[in-house]
C-alpha cells in the first residue's frame, strides 16, 4: 500500500514537470500551430538562467594565499565573491544560497525577451509556410541555441543547488500512519509541485477570464474573422509567444536543482513534451496538463521493481505503449480539437 | 527511355554521372595541399553519401508524395540492420542475401507500424510512427541484448557460423563480399597531384542508388504516384469520390520501409556493424531533415540534402585548431589569431552549430530547399529559361 | 601540421610523379604494396588518429582527452618536459618522434555514438592513413571501432571504456585497453567497503540498462556478497531516464541500507543528484547509517554532482593527486600547458599514445603485428599506476586500482575526490577465463595485407 502511495506521489510529481514543460509548449504549437522543435531549447535556457544567476552572485577577484598550495605547488589562489565585500559573508552566502528562487526573478524578462525576438525575427514568417519548414528552421535554431550555450558553459552538468532550507525530505508516511521513513520526499520536489500548479492556474486564468485571454482564444479559432474586427491579432500573437517562452523558461528554473543542467537537456525533454501534448490533444491546455499527470504517474508504477520482475523493459517503453494505446482509442488524443494539425 | 520521359531520363542520366564520378567530383583538391581538408572522396564518406541518399529517397516517396510525416523511419533502418547483420554472422558474408532479408524484415514491420499508425493523420501519425521508433531503440539497447548486441552493437566474428562460407584462414577475419570481391577493396588512380579512390564497395551502393532512383521516379510519374499526391492535396475529397485513400498510403509507407531497410542492410554491407543508436529518435529526424533541406516532393532534392548533413558532418567536424593555424598561417600574427578565434567556434566540435545556421540559412533564404538553390543558380546562366526547366521534378512543396 | 604534410596518399603520389608522367596504374590498396601492412607510414611522417567524443554529453570529457594526446604528442616529438616520458621504465623512446618519424595527428567526432565513431575512424584509415587509432568515452564505441580496426588492420588503443566486454566477449588483437574494468572496479571496492561499512549490509542496485551497467552490477554484486553482504533487490533505469525519484524513491521501503548506483556520465550525476535529494544519507536504516555507492567515478562527472558527491565511495583508474613520481610528471606537464589538473580520461588516453609509441620503437616497425608482439606481456612502471602488466592473453593492462571517497572539504573545483586506498594489483587479478569475461576470442593480429 504505502509502495502505491508512494509512486502515485512520484507521478503526480514527474507529471507536474511534464505538464508544465508541454504547457509552454502546447501554447505555440497547439494553439498558433507552429511545431516549435526549440521549445526544448527555451526550457534548457531557463535552466541556465540559474546558472547564470549563480555565476553572476559568486563573480569573484582571486587573492593569493601563500598558506595553502594548489596541484601544482605554487601558491593557492582564493576566490572571494564580491558580494562578500558588499554584503560580508554570512549575508553574501545566503543570497547566493537562494539563487534558484531569486533567478525566477531574473529570468521572466529574459525569457519573455527571448521569446519576442524568436517571435518577431524568425517565427513570425513561418505562420504560412508549411509544417515541414517549421520544422526545418526551428531545429536549427534549437541547435544554435544549444551550441551557444555549449560554448559558454561547456558540455558537462553544472550543479545547481536549492537553498539550503529545502534540503531533506517531508515524511508523508509518518504522518499518514505508515512506519516512518516509507513515504518520503524531498522538499524541493514539493516545491516544484505546487509551482507549476500556480503557473498552470495562472496560464488557465489568464486566458480563461481576461479579454486579452478571450481574443487569444478567438484568434486560435478563426484568426482571420479576428483580424477583420480590427483587432491586431499579432501582437497578441507575439504576446503569447514570450508567455510560452517564460513559462517554459520557469520550468527550467525550477528543475535546476532537481538535475544538474546541461546543453543537451532541452533535446531530452523534446520528444517527452510533444508526445504529452499530442496525446494530451492539439489545441487543448487542458489535455496536455492532464496528459502530463497520466505520463507521469504511469511512468512512476512501470518503474517499482515488482512491475519490471513481471514484464522487464516495461519502464523503457511505457510512454511509449501508453501513447499509441490512447491515440488508437482516441482519435485526437485525450482532449484535441478538430481539425487542428490532423492534415 | 526505360520509359521515362525526356526530362526524367536527363535527370537520371545527370545523377548517374554524378555517382560514377564522385571519387573525381568529391576529390577536387590536391593532395597534401590545405584544402585537402575538404575533400571527401574516401570510401565511407562516398558508400554513405549514396546510402542516406537511398534512404532520403525512400522517405520522400512517403514524405513528399502523400504529406505523411514519419517521424520514426530510422526504426526500418535499424531493423534491416539487424537484419542483414544477423545473416551475415548465420549464412555467409556475401551480401545479397544480408540485403534481401533487410529489405524483407523492414518491409514486414512498416507493414506492421503502417498499417497501425495510418489510422491517423496530421501530428497524430506522426507521434504513432516516433513511438514505435523509440520503443524499438529502448528495446534494442536493453532488454533485447542477447539479439541486438545492446550498448556495443553486433558485428561479424571469427567464430560465428557462417553455414555457406568456408572456414576462415588463420589470420583472418570475416569480411563482407560479393562473391569474393570485398566491399573494402579500391583502386587508387594517381593523376598529377591528385589521388582517386575507387572502391567496390561504392560503386555497388551507388549501382543499388541509381536502382531505387529510377524507382522512384517510376512512382513518381505513375497513376499510383498521382494517387498518393491527391492524397496529400485533400484526402478528404478522395474518399469522398468512394475511393478508400489507405491502401495506398498504406504501399507508400512500406515501400518507403522498404527503402530504408535497403539502406540499412547496405549500411551493414559497407561498414559490418550495428549499433542501437542507429534507430533513435534523432536519426529519424535527420532523415526528415535531409528531406526538407533538399527539398521535399522533388526528385533529386532528398539526395542533396542527405549528402550535405553527412558531408558536414563527416568533413567539419574533423576540421581541428592546428589545421586553422596551417590555413591561417599565411597571416600576419595578430590577424591570423583573430581569424582563428573567428572560425574556432564553428569547426571541429561546433560542426553542429554551423549545421544548425546552415538548416536555418536554408529554410529562410531557399523555402523550397536545395533544388531551389540549384535553379537560382542555374536561372542566373541561362536568364529566362530557367523557369521552364525549373520544373524539373518539381512538385509543390509539402507540407 | 604543414604545408608539407605528407600522407600516405601524398607519398604514393610522389612515387608516382616520379613514375610515368604523372599517371601510374591503379595500385590495389588494401595490400597496400610493398609495406605488408595498411596505412604504412613511409615518409618522415606518421599519423595517428584520436578519434574522441567532441559533441554530445561526453564532450567535455573528449575534450580533455584531446588535450592529452596533443601533450604526448608534443613529448614524442621532443617538445614539453617529456613528461611520463622521463619516468616510464621503458626508455626506448627518444623524443624524435616515432622511430624517427614526426608524430601527427588528426581528430575526428565519435558523438559517443558506435555508427558516427566508425565512420570517424574510417575517414582517419581511409582518407589520411592515420596507422593507430586511439579514444573514445564509452564501452559501445569502443568495441564498434576495436572491431573496425581489427578488419582494417590498424592498432585501436581504447580510451575511457570500463565495461568487461571491451577485453572479454568482445576482444579482438589488434585493440588494447589500458583503463581498468568493472571486474576491477568490483573487486577493489569490496574489501573497502567491508571495512567502513561491515559485512552485514543489504545492498540495493540500481542499474543503467546496457551492457556496461550488466557487467558492473554483476561485478560488484558478487563480490560484495562474497563478504556477506546481501543484494535485495537490482532495478535497470533506461538510459534515457534523466529523472530517478520513480527509482530512488521506493529504496527506503525495501528495508536496503545501501544503494549502489551503477550508473555513468549523465545518468550518474542524475540519479546521485536524486538520491542525495530524498535525503538517503540522512536516514537510518538497520541501525546504520546509509549510504550510497558510485562503482565507476570520474572527476568530471564529480563536478557535476557537486556536493553530492561528499563522502560517497567509488573506484577509479587514476586520480591527479597520487604522489609517485609519474603522475606528478604527468600533473605538471599538463597542469602547466593547460592550468588545471588532468582528468582520468587525460591519463588513459596519454598513458595509451605513449605506450603504442613505445611499442612500435621497440618493434621497430609500425607493422600491426610487430606492434602486438611489443605489447603483449609488456610489463612497464612509472606511468602512474604503478608496476603494470600488458596481459596478452585479453590485452587488458593489470595495475593497481584506486579507491576513492568524495571529497568533505575540497580546496578548489578539481579537487572533488580523495583516494582511500590504492588497492593491489593482485587484488583485481582474475583468470583470462573468467565467468565474467567468457565468449571472448582474441583472434589473430591483422595487418591488413
Amino acid at each position: 500500500m504505502d509502495a502505491i502511495i508512494l509512486q502515485v506521489l512520484n507521478g503526480l510529481d514527474k507529471g507536474s514537470a511534464y505538464a508544465l514543460i508541454a504547457l509552454g509548449l502546447t501554447l505555440i504549437f497547439g494553439t498558433l500551430g507552429v511545431v516549435n522543435f526549440a521549445h526544448g531549447a527555451l526550457f534548457m535556457i531557463g535552466a541556465f538562467c540559474a546558472v547564470t544567476l549563480s555565476r553572476i552572485l559568486t563573480l569573484s577577484h582571486t587573492i593569493i594565499d601563500d598558506t595553502k598550495k594548489d596541484f601544482l605547488g605554487n601558491p593557492l589562489k582564493v576566490e572571494v565573491p564580491y558580494i562578500y565585500d558588499i554584503f560580508g559573508q554570512t549575508t553574501g552566502d545566503a543570497i547566493i544560497d537562494w539563487a534558484v528562487p531569486l533567478s525566477i526573478l531574473f529570468s521572466i524578462p529574459v525569457m519573455v525577451g527571448i521569446g519576442f525576438a524568436m517571435e518577431r525575427g524568425l517565427i513570425k514568417h513561418f505562420y504560412k509556410r508549411p509544417h515541414a519548414d517549421q520544422i526545418l528552421v526551428t531545429f536549427g535554431l534549437a541547435i544554435v541555441l544549444q551550441e551557444i550555450i555549449k560554448y559558454f558553459y561547456g558540455a558537462n552538468p553544472i550543479p545547481t543547488p536549492a537553498p539550503e532550507a529545502f534540503t531533506g525530505s517531508f515524511d508523508f508516511g509518518a504522518m499518514l500512519g505508515f512506519d516512518p521513513n516509507t513515504i518520503i520526499y524531498p522538499y524541493w520536489r514539493l516545491v516544484y509541485f505546487a509551482f507549476s500548479a500556480i503557473i498552470i492556474g495562472a496560464v488557465f486564468a489568464f486566458l480563461q477570464f481576461t479579454t486579452f485571454g478571450m481574443v487569444v482564444r478567438a484568434g486560435m479559432a478563426d484568426r482571420e474573422t479576428v483580424g477583420l474586427l480590427g483587432i491586431n491579432i499579432d501582437k497578441r500573437f507575439t504576446i503569447m509567444f514570450g508567455i510560452a517562452a517564460a513559462v517554459a523558461g520557469l520550468a527550467g528554473v525550477m528543475y535546476a536543482p532537481i538535475n544538474s543542467p546541461n546543453y543537451h537537456m532541452g533535446m531530452d525533454f523534446l520528444v517527452l513534451s510533444f508526445v504529452v501534448v499530442v496525446v494530451g490533444g492539439m489545441g487543448s491546455l487542458s489535455g496536455a496538463v492532464l496528459a502530463g499527470f497520466l505520463l507521469g504517474i504511469l511512468e512512476s508504477f512501470a518503474s517499482m521493481g515488482a512491475v519490471l520482475e513481471i514484464l522487464p523493459g516495461i519502464n523503457q517503453i511505457i510512454i511509449y505503449l501508453v501513447a499509441i494505446i490512447i491515440l488508437l482509442t482516441r482519435p485526437r488524443g485525450l482532449m484535441g480539437r478538430k481539425g487542428v494539425m490532423e492534415e | 527511355m526505360f520509359g521515362l520521359t525526356k526530362r526524367d531520363t536527363k535527370l537520371l542520366i545527370i545523377v548517374a554521372i554524378l555517382a560514377i564520378f564522385a571519387p573525381f567530383i568529391l576529390n577536387p583538391f590536391p593532395e597534401g595541399s590545405a584544402m585537402a581538408q575538404f575533400n571527401g572522396g574516401y570510401p565511407d564518406l562516398m558508400q554513405r553519401l549514396v546510402i542516406f541518399g537511398i534512404f532520403a529517397i525512400g522517405f520522400n516517396i512517403l514524405f513528399g508524395l502523400t504529406g505523411y510525416l514519419s517521424f520514426g523511419h530510422a526504426a526500418f533502418l535499424g531493423v534491416g540492420s539487424y537484419a542483414a547483420i544477423w545473416m551475415m554472422k548465420l549464412l555467409t558474408m556475401n551480401v545479397i542475401p544480408a540485403i534481401m532479408i533487410s529489405v524483407i524484415v523492414a518491409g514486414l514491420f512498416s507493414l506492421l507500424v503502417g498499417w497501425i499508425s495510418l489510422r491517423r493523420s496530421g501530428i497524430y501519425f506522426s507521434i504513432l510512427t516516433l513511438a514505435f521508433a523509440q520503443m524499438s531503440y529502448s528495446l534494442a539497447y536493453s532488454v533485447l541484448t542477447p539479439i541486438t548486441g545492446g550498448e556495443t552493437g553486433l558485428q561479424p566474428k571469427v567464430d560465428d557460423p557462417r553455414i555457406l562460407d568456408g572456414a576462415l584462414e588463420a589470420g583472418q577475419s570475416p569480411r563482407a563480399n560479393l562473391f569474393g570481391l570485398e566491399m573494402g577493396s579500391s583502386y587508387e588512380l594517381n593523376l598529377g597531384s591528385w589521388v582517386f579512390t575507387f572502391n567496390a564497395g561504392y560503386y555497388i551502393a551507388a549501382v543499388v542508388m541509381l536502382l531505387a532512383f529510377y524507382l522512384s521516379i517510376r512512382i513518381f510519374r505513375s497513376p499510383f504516384g498521382m494517387m498518393l499526391r491527391a492524397v496529400k492535396s485533400n484526402q478528404q475529397r478522395l474518399n469522398y469520390t468512394g475511393l478508400n485513400s489507405k491502401p495506398y498510403t498504406l504501399a507508400a509507407f512500406v515501400i518507403s520501409g522498404m527503402y530504408a531497410g535497403l539502406a540499412g542492410g547496405l549500411l551493414v554491407a559497407m561498414d559490418t556493424q550495428v549499433g542501437a543508436e542507429r534507430m533513435f529518435w534523432t536519426a529519424s529526424g535527420e532523415v526528415v531533415l535531409m528531406t526538407i533541406l533538399g527539398g521535399a516532393g522533388t526528385l533529386i532534392g532528398p539526395v542533396l540534402g542527405a549528402g550535405f548533413i553527412k558531408y558536414m558532418e563527416n568533413i567539419i567536424s574533423k576540421i581541428n585548431k592546428s589545421i586553422l593555424e596551417q590555413w591561417f598561417a599565411f597571416m600576419p600574427d595578430g590577424m591570423e589569431d583573430f581569424f582563428i578565434t573567428i572560425v574556432y567556434p564553428f569547426i571541429g566540435k561546433g560542426w553542429h552549430l554551423t549545421l544548425g545556421l546552415m538548416f536555418m540559412m536554408v529554410v529562410i533564404f531557399l523555402p523550397g530547399g536545395l533544388v531551389q538553390g540549384g535553379q537560382k543558380i542555374a536561372g542566373l546562366f541561362r536568364g529566362k529559361k530557367a523557369s521552364d526547366d525549373a520544373a524539373d521534378g518539381k512538385t509543390t512543396p509539402a507540407e | 601540421m604543414s604545408n608539407s604534410k605528407l600522407t600516405r596518399r601524398g607519398l604514393i603520389k610522389t612515387g608516382a610523379v616520379a613514375g610515368a608522367a604523372g599517371l601510374t596504374l591503379p595500385t590495389y590498396l588494401r595490400a597496400d604494396g610493398h609495406a605488408g601492412f595498411t596505412n604504412a607510414p613511409t615518409g618522415d611522417t606518421v599519423t595517428l588518429g584520436f578519434n574522441v567524443p567532441q559533441s554530445g554529453p561526453y564532450a567535455d570529457e573528449g575534450a580533455d582527452e584531446l588535450r592529452a594526446y596533443e601533450l604526448a604528442v608534443e613529448h614524442l616529438n621532443g617538445g614539453g618536459d617529456g613528461g611520463m616520458m622521463n619516468t616510464f621504465s621503458s626508455k626506448a623512446l627518444k623524443g624524435n618522434g616515432i622511430l624517427g618519424k614526426k608524430v601527427e595527428y588528426v581528430t575526428g567526432d565519435t558523438q559517443t555514438k558506435s555508427d558516427a565513431a566508425r565512420a570517424s575512424a574510417r575517414s582517419m584509415i581511409e582518407k589520411d592513413g592515420a596507422v593507430m587509432i586511439t579514444g573514445g568515452s564509452s564501452s559501445g564505441v569502443a568495441v564498434a571501432v576495436q572491431a573496425l580496426c581489427q578488419e582494417a588492420g590498424v592498432i585501436f588503443m581504447a580510451g575511457l571504456t570500463h565495461s568487461n566486454d571491451t577485453t572479454g566477449k568482445d576482444r579482438k588483437a589488434n585493440g588494447f585497453r589500458h583503463f581498468f574494468n568493472s571486474y576491477m572496479s568490483g573487486a577493489a571496492l569490496a574489501p573497502v567497503l567491508a571495512a567502513n561499512y561491515g559485512t552485514d549490509r543489504k545492498a540495493y542496485h540500481l542499474t543503467a540498462d546496457y551492457n556496461w551497467g550488466y557487467t558492473t552490477e554483476e561485478a560488484v554484486k558478487s563480490s560484495t556478497e562474497a563478504m556477506g553482504w546481501e543484494t535485495v533487490a537490482a532495478v535497470k533505469t533506461p538510459l534515457t531516464q534523466t529523472d530517478f525519484s520513480s527509482y530512488i524513491a521506493p529504496v527506503l521501503q525495501s528495508g536496503a541500507d545501501t544503494l549502489v548506483l551503477n550508473h555513468y556520465g549523465g545518468n550518474m550525476v542524475n540519479s546521485l543528484t536524486n538520491a542525495v535529494q530524498f535525503g538517503l544519507r540522512d536516514k537510518q536504516v538497520n541501525g546504520k547509517d546509509f549510504q550510497i555507492i558510485v562503482p565507476l567515478y570520474s572527476r568530471l562527472m564529480a563536478k557535476g554532482a557537486g556536493a553530492n558527491v561528499k563522502g560517497i565511495f567509488g573506484s577509479t583508474n587514476w586520480h591527479w593527486s597520487l604522489q609517485d613520481e609519474g603522475s606528478q610528471a604527468f600533473v605538471k606537464s599538463f597542469g602547466t600547458k593547460y592550468g588545471f589538473p588532468p582528468s582520468q580520461a587525460a591519463h588513459t588516453c596519454y598513458v595509451q599514445a605513449l605506450l603504442y609509441a613505445d611499442a612500435v620503437e621497440r618493434a621497430g616497425s609500425f607493422n600491426p603485428c610487430a606492434v602486438v608482439e611489443a605489447l603483449e606481456d609488456f610489463e612497464f612502471d612509472g606511468m602512474g599506476n604503478g608496476k603494470t602488466l600488458y596481459r596478452g592473453d585479453d590485452h587488458q593492462c593489470f595495475k593497481d586500482v584506486l579507491v576513492v571517497k568524495g571529497k568533505e572539504n575540497p580546496t578548489s573545483e578539481f579537487d572533488l575526490l580523495e583516494i582511500v586506498e590504492v588497492t593491489p594489483v593482485a587484488q583485481v587479478t582474475y583468470e583470462p577465463d573468467h565467468p565474467q569475461f567468457a565468449g571472448g576470442n582474441l583472434g589473430t593480429c591483422n595487418p591488413g595485407a
